[in-house]
């Protein structure tokens, strides 16, 4: 075995690496359908288990198609963009996304995307991979977890009140009042989401959830689609660094995209709630394998 | 929720639907001429390069584009899909101009710019 200092860089691009060593040689067609193919897969089980499609694009661009983790992040963060908008315009007309929240919010995450996309120029590939695979394996964890989403209203906030968070959303018994608490811890959370996106090409979506749900007590249906809301606006301030810095490939970025918007739409089409928790389950098995496999190939 | 929020959010749901529909589009038309054309073995993604100029900036990704090749138009897909949460914020502007709440006014007008920034400033 040659001493190479992570497989990412050795494994030949443009060609499939079935097991270590086995290389299948492919011409521009072949390698663009089968990385459409495999965006196509990860949009539709992202959308259907609600853990987005983006998180696996960049392990299985570098672990399965031999991607430079740079190009890969480049093209995950563009499929990130489609779907977070894409599904935002759904919900933004049904009146659950808190816009003030979501607006003051992104001041956090796009200075914070603005400095994960600087850090990438710093930091050791093996480094951004361990990193990546640690945020895979706590997305995995947090997704098949349990949690008590029943907030408790905690009563008006001097600071949420001055910024006039508090709203109200759709229920069973017609519009309900919320209030909103945790403005700084919100914040800071919100800035972790920023700098993970810009350094990993993800939508950060489970930590913002966090911010919202935890930190800042909005009710659960509100935190999901005012983060779903928030993910693009993050995402577009690392794209476009991305993008200004010669990251994003056409060639690679046609494929992603696209597979993954319509898998996306083909997953919010054939949404069951009654099967999703196997799926969920198994979902979140395939990322934190390709979590393991990351912080493995990094370390080797 | 008043009848010109609801408003508001019908025209921020058709413009964000509308980005991703015309980006899709450019995408997949610089896919067809671009496989169409490139017969040559696979680019070497394994290895980092970096995009040429004229696939980076925006004036370089319109004239590209122009030319009706394959990348660049690909390249100009992504560029509305990049841009398509930027107008977004940039309308949320002009709704809070329109209810007269400066704090977010100001808010808004701060992601703005750090977007505006990114995507046309200097970066190494």
């Amino acid at each position: 075995m040659p001493l190479a200092q992570d497989k990412l860089a050795r494994a030949l691009p443009g060609r499939i690496e079935l097991r270590r060593g086995t290389r299948i040689a492919l011409n521009t067609i072949e390698f663009t359908a089968l990385v459409g193919l495999g965006a196509l897969a990860a949009g539709f089980l992202g959308a259907l288990t609600g853990l987005g499609g983006g998180v696996v694009i960049v392990p299985l661009l570098t672990l399965v198609f031999g991607v430079d983790i740079h190009y890969a992040i480049g093209a995950a963060l563009v499929s990130v963009i489609a779907t977070s908008s894409g599904a935002a315009a759904a919900y933004v007309r049904e009146g659950y996304s808190n816009v003030r929240v979501g607006m003051f919010m992104e001041i956090a995450t796009t200075v914070a995307a603005l400095v994960g996309a600087a850090l990438v120029l710093h930091l050791h590939v093996s480094i951004i991979s361990i990193i990546f695979g640690v945020v895979l394996l706590y997305s995995a964890y947090a997704s098949i977890t349990e949690h008590d989403h029943s907030s408790v209203d905690g009563g008006p906030d001097r600071i949420a009140t001055w910024l006039k968070m508090d709203s109200t959303y759709p229920t069973e018994n017609g519009l309900e009042g919320y209030h909103v608490r945790g403005v700084p811890q919100g914040f800071a959370l919100m800035f972790v989401a920023g700098v993970l996106s810009g350094l990993l090409g993800i939508g950060s979506g489970a930590v913002k959830v966090l911010a919202m749900d935890k930190a800042m007590k909005l009710p659960f249906k509100v935190s999901t689609t005012t983060s779903n809301f928030m993910i693009g606006v993050t995402a577009a301030a690392g794209a476009g660094v991305y993008l200004a810095r010669g990251y994003i490939d056409p060639g690679l970025a046609m494929p992603v995209m696209l597979g993954v918007l319509a898998g996306s739409l083909i997953g919010a089409r054939v949404l069951e709630r009654a099967k999703v928790k196997v799926l969920r389950m198994v979902f979140s098995g395939v990322i934190a394998v390709l979590g393991m496999e990351m912080v493995y190939n990094a370390l080797k | 929720m008043d009848r010109a929020q609801q408003r508001m959010d019908e025209i921020m749901g058709r413009l964000l639907r509308t980005g991703v529909i015309l980006a899709a589009v450019f995408v997949l038309a610089g896919g067809g001429v671009y496989l169409g054309r490139h017969r040559t073995p696979v680019t070497n993604y394994g290895v980092f390069q970096g995009e040429p100029q004229e696939l980076r900036t925006v004036s370089g990704i319109f004239h590209g584009a122009l030319a009706l090749r394959g990348r660049g138009l690909i390249q100009l897909g992504l560029l509305i899909l990049i841009a398509t949460p930027i107008a977004r914020v940039a309308f949320s502007v002009v709704a809070f101009l329109y209810q007269r709440d400066w704090t977010y006014v100001v808010v808004t007008l701060i992601v703005l710019g750090l977007l505006v920034y990114s995507l046309l400033g200097e970066h190494g």
